[in-house]
């Protein structure tokens, strides 16, 4: 199958800066696909690169197939959602919304019933003959969703759309979003510095980090399969141990904890040595049957959860997650706890 | 914090310069309004020297030096500010090139020479490339010294408009002209207004310039004035020069409140 989008060792250069290292990603039709990553990453100067604002230096960059390198903006069938909407301020709602269609020539009114249409799907028909200014941020977000959706791109591109909006607006337009792109079928490419949208929109989440795709795969595979330090420690919370590794085998690695126990967990390409162990905070659990000992420092209450800060007997520091269930006892301050390690709950990182 | 008003000397210096820059003008005003001959005593209210300008003996005169001076301020505004558009965008819009500063400096280098060398300059350059003094003379010099006064609200005004605006026309699949026209130019308009209309007031403000450029028999408002007033100052100069006052302050008070309010919309 064709890819939508296929970049193959794509480099950009600004003068002697370098931010994107030879990148190479296949975004297949009809994928809600999320480039994540801290800023300065190189995920906004991808999403550029893939508008046609700016040229690759070195590499490839195909759309369904056609190479559309050294392509001007305006002859890329691929629309953009810009982090700060870009409404022309001078043009009602309605204007904006048809303004990609009146420049590919659509009558005026064909254009007018679609722009309609499309300001119906958003929810803002009542807003139609507004200007910009008069809207709110989430009214002018789904102005811009509308205006970039209207002209039936064949990829649309989103840079950090939901920042500009509040907690509760941010969430409902996660699943707006994500149903917004099922129902119309049209490929996304979602920038973001935010995990939580990316974890719970995507179907496969590109990491990046220093221009660099640090790993590709489902929210799934990035949150528990990390393949580096980077990733397991960007997605989520996670301790980092510093473990000796006796053997591995097969992607399964035995290693000694601190404290001299020896336990078996999975392994993303590692050989003996020092390495780091990722051990997601929420699977540890305080058990009598324990793989380290830790002595608590502090406990924090977060609502739904418990975080207990704590630190291992060799002095490392760890953290655990408790669910805020009807408990017996809660830890205190001070006392030793044996910490137990769920089955698959460790990784070991390459780096 | 105390504010302005409480630093010492702030209200007699004040006065001093309110009353140095506007005194001339308000008894300018009020003369215009004076029945008798006399420039100095007040013979009662009266519109007779509005009268004596579009009717008196030197109407025709002054007729012709105004035509010349209003077609001359419309074609070097409109020519001025055309550049001055261009020019900012290329230092705006345009990135880093080889020679910006340069380009700037050299923009606003009107600003900054006194008139009389430019008046001289012009003079001797014209004479050179033997171009004949009067009418197209006065509307080059005009042209050239209008430009700097067009760019900088242009520029100005231009910087205030974020690239995202052309960025999300020419994804929006206009072409680079499109995005210019149907995007670009209407939001940068009150500042390309604005520059306009001052351009247009310091064209028919100009005396120095014109003078030496103009040639024998071609007149424009201030030079007929200036020439009127040698054989000694009559009252309907002052009615002339308060209608050139009133032009001036409505032009500037539009240009000011044009860039006012873009500045709010956007």
């Amino acid at each position: 199958m064709t890819a939508a989008v296929d970049l193959k060792n794509v480099v950009k250069r600004y003068g002697p800066v370098t931010a994107l290292h030879g990148v190479s990603l296949a975004i297949a039709d009809n994928e809600f696909f999320t480039l994540l990553g801290p800023s300065g990453c190189g995920k906004t100067t991808l999403l550029r690169l893939i508008a046609g604002f700016e040229d690759i230096s070195e590499g490839e960059i195909r759309l369904f197939d056609k190479d559309i390198a050294g392509l001007e903006p305006n002859l890329r069938p691929v629309n953009t959602v810009f982090q700060h909407y870009a409404l022309f301020p001078h043009m009602t709602v309605l204007d904006n919304v048809a303004f990609g269609l009146k420049m590919k020539g659509v009558d005026p009114v064909a254009r007018r019933a679609r722009a309609g249409q499309m300001l119906e799907m958003v929810h803002l028909s009542a807003f139609a003959d507004r200007f910009p200014s008069q809207l709110s941020g989430g009214q002018q977000q789904r102005v811009a969703l509308a205006r970039a959706l209207a002209p039936e791109p064949k990829v649309l591109l989103l840079d950090e759309p939901l920042s500009a909006l509040d907690l509760k607006l941010r969430q409902a337009m996660r699943v707006e979003l994500k149903q917004l792109q099922e129902q119309t079928g049209i490929t996304f490419i979602f920038v973001t510095h935010d995990q939580e949208e990316a974890l719970t929109m995507s179907d496969r989440i590109a990491v990046m980090s220093a221009g660099r795709v640090q790993q590709i795969g489902t929210a799934r595979d990035i949150y528990e399969a990390p393949e580096n330090r980077f990733v397991a420690d960007f997605i989520g919370e996670t301790n980092l141990l510093q473990v000796d590794v006796a053997a591995v085998r097969e992607g399964r690695a035995t290693v000694v904890l601190p404290g001299g126990k020896q336990i078996v967990c999975p392994a993303s390409g590692t050989s003996s040595g020092r390495h780091n162990l990722s051990i997601r905070p929420e699977r540890l659990t305080i058990s009598d049957n324990a793989d380290l000992m830790a002595t608590v420092e502090r406990v924090v209450y977060l609502g739904t959860d418990l975080q207990v800060i704590a630190h291992l007997d060799s002095g490392e520091p760890i953290s655990l997650r408790l669910q805020n269930a009807a408990r017996v006892s809660l830890p205190e301050p001070g006392q030793r706890i044996g910490l137990h390690l769920e089955e698959g709950g460790a990784r070991l990182l390459a780096d | 914090m105390k504010g302005v008003r409480h630093y010492p000397g702030f209200l007699p210096l004040t006065i001093l310069c309110l009353v140095v820059l506007y005194t001339p003008l308000i008894v300018v005003a009020v003369y215009s309004f004076n029945a008798s001959t006399s420039i100095t005593s007040w013979g009662g209210f009266s519109l007779r020297w509005y009268g004596e300008v579009f009717t008196g003996r030197e109407a025709a005169r002054f007729g012709q030096a105004a035509w010349n001076s209003i077609t001359i301020a419309l074609m070097a505004a409109t020519t001025a500010t055309v550049i001055a558009t261009a020019a900012a965008l290329a230092m705006v819009r345009g990135g880093p090139f080889r020679g910006r500063q340069a380009s700037f400096a050299l923009i606003n280098l009107p600003l900054m020479v006194p008139e009389i060398v430019i008046a001289v300059a012009t003079l001797i350059f014209f004479s050179t490339i033997g171009l004949r003094t009067g009418y197209l003379t006065i509307l080059l010099a005009h042209i050239t010294f209008c430009i700097p006064f067009a760019y900088l609200p242009i520029a100005a005004r231009l910087e205030g408009i974020e690239g995202t605006y052309e960025q999300a026309a020419r994804d929006l699949y206009a072409t680079r002209a499109q995005a210019f026209r149907l995007i670009l130019l209407p939001l940068m308009m009150p500042g390309v207004i604005s520059g306009w209309l001052l351009a247009f007031i310091i064209s028919l403000d100009d005396f120095i310039i014109t003078n030496f450029v103009k040639g024998a028999g071609m007149e424009t408002l201030p030079t007929a004035i200036f020439g009127s007033v040698k054989q000694g100052i009559k009252p309907n100069i002052m009615a002339i020069s308060t209608l050139m006052l009133l032009v001036s302050v409505l032009f500037v008070t539009a240009a000011y409140l044009i860039n006012r309010k873009g500045r709010q919309s956007p």
